[in-house]
């Protein structure tokens, strides 16, 4: 009985959920477009994508973290690192493709080294991660000081500025939705990623039964400082130019990304089209408000109650179908009671 | 058991407890953060003969006192397994908001514009305890909502206000712009808050029931609720208690740098996780004391005027900062762990 | 399957909407022009505002006026792409950091907006024109001035900047660097830069620790207004008036105690409702198309009077220069000090 009430909580609020998502996203888009001429020109709408795209690879590998029950808050920083060092090569007279690559192996290092030290002196993700939070953004600034880093070729420039031939679909749109897609099958089709939200129930008894745990987090993490310097390859060569604060305060916005989408901070729950409409949902959400040129304190306030507020609606459904359910069980009960003595009184 | 035998137990138990004074401070679990704190005040010193010198104690002290005095608050909070990370925003509008009253009202004591604060303070916390006991949102996020709401809110209040315009040294009466550094008996007021807080919340977390509730919540939510305790009420104080706290910190914020701006203590919300973290409070709750956040919060002021006052790059500080704090959390760890095991093994009588 | 089916049909209804509203960018008979600060909530910016409203309404046309929350290159970005977006016929801004703007400001010139950049610097093509309120050469000599002619020319000196990341600061800096090498200053030693972030208490704790670290410091100059204050705080509290000086540039409403008090007898700045006038007039002569942004061309800026646009060495377009560093000492302060 217990064990259907929690299967019951979890579908219903996982279903819940990503459909309200989805009704405030379309209710958002049908109000705004007649709000403003300009809202659903179609150029527009794919160019407001360049801003989140390299927060949305991110949300992607932070979607698997913050499931099993952890949290990177380094990953902004590891995204400037990554860009100093790939920068300050370059400039130094590397061809900035193995620059790249060894930015690109920077920001893999630094997520080893968030998740070595996790898994093997055993401490909590949060303040490991935020320890190194400083930790990387400061050597960044060690590298590069008060420099800024520019001058990058065309062929680097069409990675975070270019669009797929003469559509206006822009090629990080596309690489990011191949991520995304590439990323809900290992989460939802796979034993990995079952494996992924057995962790984040009950970490406990996954390790009793042998499942690998620290490996997997290490991997985790490892591959969350590899998105970082992924992203930090688009937006290096989207901005075309790099100083060491560079991607300041990503991590938050990652962070809320994900969690609006369902995924729960405590870890086992969320689902990959969650987040992806999630960062869709504040993704319009900033364009249709910058459209109308609202501050963006009030955008600051808009996303902390839209946060508040989809979780209070949640709650709110959930305990209602809750409430529905219990009331028919005990009724079943209640006609199992009366079934059995009118069959005993029968039988005597 | 005769009488006998009881007076012979007795006997060995005092001569234990008196020699193992010293065992027993060596089985503290601040004695990490405790030594870590002598190492690097060393090495400081070695290197800068200005460290030392009680001018510069009584600024560190200065610096790290509202970091102290909103960290007892966010222990208790994490404590019972929650988190508040919209201490920074909360200390930016409670001061925001008090500063706009009283730069028209001279009159107003200093004390009584700290009391104000601690009040509007108290009404931001209620809001997050409310939204995460009643509505049950998970503390994350409902503080993660509110910092956002409340640095939103700063700016809209200061806007109406007073058009934008932060409120500077001049609108202040004089009485409260030196208010954190005048003294009462030869210790800068500022200080002495500080203290008061500690010794009062030292009482109620250690020798109060109420106090040794949010310890058994945080330990075990289950279990306290089997023993009769009111876990909401108990899940819902912390976070008032934090927006108290967080509300003096405000006032005294505002008048220590006499200055209320829209970004103040932007990001502060890190630093005093920090504090209590390295302060040896579990990330998960039910353990913790205040003497460690004590520590915590010293270590962080140490280091913050160490790397200003050592001639080092500029370009090196944040990563030092970083490093130190990471070095800080994994030795305790390493030493927490020697402690443990050392008083398993005198469990083994 | 019934969820991803319903997703499909969600995606597809709402692109669909753009068959119908399609056309947008509707041609407009007002022109709008648009600001872009370094960030709101910062009082220097409203003082700005003020000039740019009165211009606004002297000229007749629709404005946006839009900054980030943070002052990063990265919000100033989005907000570039926002006004791209809506159409906007002119965009002046104030860069973060310039270089990082470039790209975005060259997306809004290819789409026929007409940019102008102010205190923004030199970098290539990526503007139409740019405005400075001073030349940073001047800035940057005048405040090693004020310093040195308050502390007999000689003793050691520290600098307080903003961020290490902000371009403005670090061209400001090079001249004060260029300028102490002059024969005049031989005897004075400037012994560190250090960054405050624009943070108050970062500021104030960078102030106390250049206290402590050289005894025998004789100034400090903080060009920039958090910064400056921040110091004026830790030379008070630290007993320090006269024994350090301290000059930079700083807003009179901030700095009306440490003035009063003697920590800062004289800090400079430039007047920040004027240069909202300036810009606003400058963006719309662009519009119009009555300059073009190449040196020699000539303008009308209201109240202001005429301008020539000046040739801003290693780029294309014009530099037009406001005016001069104005000094505020005891005498004047009080006068600014409800406005600014």
């Amino acid at each position: 009985m217990r064990r259907n009430n929690q299967q019951l909580k979890t579908s219903s609020f996982v279903v819940q959920w990503e459909f309200i998502l989805l009704l405030i996203f379309i209710l958002f888009n049908f109000a705004m477009s007649f709000t403003h001429s300009n809202y659903l020109r179609v150029t527009n709408l794919f160019d407001t994508t360049f801003i989140f795209s390299e927060k949305a690879l991110v949300a992607l590998i932070m979607t698997f973290i913050i499931i099993t029950g952890n949290i990177d808050i380094s990953v902004a920083s590891m995204m400037g690192l990554s860009s100093v060092v790939l920068a300050t090569l370059f400039r130094a007279g590397m061809n900035i493709w193995p620059a790249s690559l060894v930015g690109l192996g920077v920001g893999t290092f630094c997520g080893f080294l968030n998740g070595f030290i996790i898994t093997r002196v055993r401490l909590p993700a949060l303040i490991i991660t935020l320890a190194n939070f400083s930790f990387y953004r400061g050597i960044a600034y060690v590298i590069l000081g008060d420099e800024a880093v520019g001058g990058f070729p065309e062929s680097f420039l069409y990675l975070g500025r270019g669009y797929i031939g003469n559509s206006p679909v822009p090629f990080i749109l596309v690489f990011f939705i191949v991520l995304a897609v590439l990323a809900g099958i290992i989460l939802h089709r796979t034993k990995f990623g079952r494996t992924v939200y057995a962790i984040g129930w009950n970490e406990h008894t996954c390790y009793a039964s042998g499942v690998p745990v620290d490996r997997i987090k290490l991997l985790l993490f490892t591959i969350s400082g590899f998105m970082a310097g992924l992203a930090a390859v688009f937006i290096t060569s989207r901005i075309g130019n790099t100083r060491p604060n560079i991607a300041t305060g990503f991590e938050l916005e990652i962070i809320t990304i994900v969690i609006l989408g369902g995924v729960m901070i405590t870890g086992g729950v969320g689902k990959m089209w969650g987040v992806f409409l999630s960062i869709f949902l504040i993704g319009t959400i900033r364009y249709g408000l910058g459209l109308h040129n609202i501050p963006g304190q009030y955008m600051l306030i808009v996303t902390g109650s839209l946060l508040i507020i989809s979780i209070l609606m949640n709650n709110l459904i959930v305990s209602y179908v809750e409430a529905r359910y219990l009331r028919a069980m005990a009724a079943l009960e209640q006609g199992e009671q009366l079934t059995e003595q009118i069959s005993s009184r029968e039988r005597r | 058991m005769n009488d006998h035998e009881d007076a012979e137990g007795m006997r060995g138990m005092s001569n234990a407890t008196s020699r193992s004074l010293f065992i027993r401070f060596a089985g503290l679990r601040e004695l990490g953060i405790f030594i870590f704190l002598l190492v690097v005040v060393l090495i400081i010193s070695i290197r800068s003969p200005v460290f030392l010198t009680l001018d510069n104690i009584h600024d560190i002290g200065l610096d790290a006192a509202i970091l102290a005095i909103v960290a007892v608050g966010e222990m208790m909070v994490i404590l019972t397994g929650g988190i508040d990370i919209s201490v920074g925003s909360g200390i930016g509008l409670s001061g925001m908001i008090v500063a706009l009253i009283i730069m028209n009202a001279w009159g107003i004591p200093p004390i009584v514009a700290v009391f104000m604060g601690t009040a509007i303070g108290g009404v931001l916390g209620m809001i997050n305890g409310i939204l995460v006991v009643k509505a049950k949102i998970p503390p994350i996020i409902t503080t993660l909502g509110t910092m956002s709401i409340y640095r939103g809110a700063t700016f809209i209040v200061n806007y109406t206000v007073n058009k934008g315009k932060w409120v500077a040294a001049d609108r202040f009466a004089p009485a409260f712009r030196t208010f954190t550094r005048d003294t009462f008996f030869l210790v800068p007021n500022l200080i002495l808050i500080t203290v008061i807080i500690y010794i009062i919340f030292y009482y109620f977390l250690n020798h109060t029931v109420t106090g040794r509730k949010i310890y058994a919540v945080g330990s075990n939510p289950d279990g306290a609720r089997f023993a009769g305790i009111n876990v909401s009420k108990i899940m819902f104080l912390p976070y008032l208690l934090t927006g108290m706290l967080v509300g003096t910190g405000g006032v005294l914020w505002v008048s220590r740098y006499t200055s209320a701006q829209t970004d103040a203590a932007q990001g502060f919300e890190f630093m005093v996780i920090t504090a209590v973290v390295i302060g040896g409070v579990k990330v998960t709750g039910g353990s913790g004391s205040i003497i460690g956040v004590l520590l915590g919060s010293v270590l962080i002021g140490v280091i913050n005027n160490a790397l200003n006052l050592v001639r080092v790059s500029p370009f090196w500080k944040l990563a030092i900062n970083g490093f130190i704090i990471l070095m800080a959390v994994i030795v305790d760890k390493y030493i927490q762990e020697g402690v443990n095991k050392r008083l398993l093994e005198r469990r083994k009588i | 399957m019934k969820k991803t089916l319903l997703l499909i049909l969600a995606f597809v209804l709402v692109i669909s909407f753009s068959a119908f509203a399609g056309g947008g960018g509707a041609k407009k008979d007002e022109i709008t022009i648009a600001m872009i600060v370094k960030n709101i909530g910062n009082p220097f910016f409203d003082v700005v505002r003020k000039g740019w409203d009165e211009a606004v309404a002297e000229l007749g046309v629709n404005d946006v006026w839009r900054g980030p929350e943070q002052p990063t290159p990265e919000g100033q970005i989005e907000i570039f792409e926002s006004l791209i977006a809506q159409g906007v016929d002119g965009i002046t801004y104030v860069g973060n950091d310039p270089q990082a703007l470039a790209g975005v400001a060259q997306k809004a010139m290819a789409a026929g907006i007409k940019v102008n950049g102010w205190e923004s610097g030199v970098v290539p093509n990526s503007r139409d024109i740019s405005v400075e309120p001073v030349s940073a050469q001047t800035i940057g000599a005048d405040q090693v001035k004020i310093l040195a002619e308050q502390i007999d020319y000689k003793g050691q000196i520290a600098i307080l900047s903003a961020a290490a990341t902000m371009a403005n600061q670090n061209t400001w800096i090079k001249y004060m660097k260029e300028e102490l090498e002059k024969p005049e200053y031989k005897d004075m030693e400037l012994v560190a830069v250090v960054y405050g972030d624009d943070v108050r208490e970062k500021s104030y704790n960078e102030a106390l620790g250049l206290f402590k670290s050289f005894p025998n410091l004789r100034g400090i100059i903080s060009p920039t207004t958090v910064g400056i204050a921040a110091t004026g705080r830790a030379i008070t509290d630290e007993g320090m008036i006269d024994k350090v000086e301290l000059t930079g540039l700083g807003l009179p409403s901030e700095m009306y105690e440490y003035v009063m008090n003697g920590a800062s007898k004289v800090f400079g700045l430039w007047n920040p409702k004027d240069l909202g006038y300036m810009n606003a007039y400058v963006t719309y002569r662009l519009v119009t198309g009555e300059i073009t942004g190449k040196p020699g061309e000539t303008f009308k800026a209201g109240r202001l009077g005429s301008y020539t646009i000046e040739p801003q060495e290693g780029v294309d377009n014009g530099l037009v220069y406001m005016g001069s560093l104005f000094r505020f000492d005891k005498n004047n302060v009080g006068e600014f000090k409800d406005e600014l």
